[in-house]
């Protein structure tokens, strides 16, 4: 009989231990959330985030290693970015019909995401180099982290996956509150529309089918920041 | 589904190549959605091929961001030091987003007489 110590030995190398650790965590968060009613709290990603994070540290397994499995998932961000178009071009109708609050509601969104979210983490004395990924916290995730690659191409990812996934948990608990936003007439979008701007993915998991359709990736902003930083 | 797929990391990889060649600072992938929009809106042939992957994908958005997320194990450090600065930098710009957001488009949606229903 092998020892289980060999056997894990040789299985913690290989990519398919973390792949499958991320599925099955991400499955776990699933069930979780939906046994409680999908509460806001009970988000899958933070659930299979944690349990994660435990089995990382539990068997002392560096980030690094993990990230030889999960890169597999991982990757798969740039196409759904890509895939984002169709639920814009699905609802292009009714973007066409309220462009201007919509254009003007992202913009006046995007902007004060950004300078509230740098003024406050420099009040607290957070340094340059995350300063610069709090500000693309503000852009839908995929794009966010894609962003955040971008401007920090290397060497400081890893600060800036740190910055994503807090955006997300803070946007899974706060996502409902996007219900205050506005009036009867303009609801539908306003709603979407806001969700998104902050966190579109979880806010879609979150608000119901008819407002989360509604997909918005605000691409304005990205080139002063991305100029700052280069 | 192949042909979905392809299409897809097509439009993805053109998206990366303009934003390379053009040295914009965008990623591919948002240029590569900008480019499939418009392909959607042009033929109803990529419409019909693309759509039903692209919403597979979307489906299970959330799980992509799984391994990112783990990445905080690797931040131990910066979540000690500044992890309460950041959360809060967090929560309360995205209450503001929230809120600004909110009023400016029922703002601009009274003032140009253009919100829907």
């Amino acid at each position: 009989m092998t020892d289980a110590a060999l056997i894990w030995s040789y299985l913690s190398r290989d990519p398919l231990v973390w792949l499958a650790a991320t599925l099955a965590a991400y499955w776990i968060g699933d069930r979780l959330s939906l046994a409680v009613g999908r509460k806001p709290w009970a988000n899958p990603v933070l659930i299979a985030v944690l349990l994660l994070a435990v089995l990382l540290v539990g068997t002392g397994t560096p980030y690094r290693a993990y990230f030889e499995g999960a890169q597999f998932v991982h990757f798969l961000l740039g196409p759904a970015t890509v895939s984002l178009a169709v639920p814009l071009w699905r609802n292009a109708p009714l973007l066409k019909r309220a462009a201007l609050p919509v254009l003007a509601a992202l913009v006046a969104g995007s902007v004060t995401a950004i300078v509230v979210a740098l003024a406050v983490a420099a009040a607290f004395g957070v340094d340059d180099v995350l300063l610069a990924t709090v500000a693309a916290k503000s852009a839908t995730a995929p794009v966010a982290i894609g962003v955040a690659e971008f401007t920090y191409a290397s060497g400081k990812e890893a600060v800036i996956k740190c910055g994503g996934i807090l955006k997300i948990e803070a946007g899974g608990t706060i996502t409902p509150n996007a219900e205050l936003v506005s009036d009867g007439s303009g609801k539908v979008v306003a709603r979407g529309t806001t969700a998104t701007t902050l966190y579109n993915v979880i806010g879609r998991a979150l608000t119901d089918a008819a407002d989360g359709e509604l997909v918005m990736v605000r691409w304005g902003p990205y080139s002063t920041w991305g100029d700052n930083a280069s | 589904m192949i042909a979905a797929l392809a299409l897809i990391l097509l439009f993805q990889l053109g998206g990366e190549a303009t934003a390379q060649a053009l040295a914009l600072p965008l990623p591919g992938p948002v240029l590569g959605m900008i480019a499939l929009v418009a392909g959607l809106a042009l033929s109803p042939r990529l419409r019909a091929t693309v759509t039903p992957v692209a919403d597979g994908i979307l489906a299970h958005l959330s799980l992509l961001f799984v391994p990112a997320g783990v990445g905080l194990v690797a931040q131990l450090d910066v979540i000690r030091s500044a992890g309460p600065a950041l959360l809060l930098a967090l929560v309360v710009s995205s209450l503001a987003a929230i809120a600004v957001g909110a009023l400016t488009f029922t703002l601009v949606a009274r003032l140009t007489g253009s919100a829907p229903e």
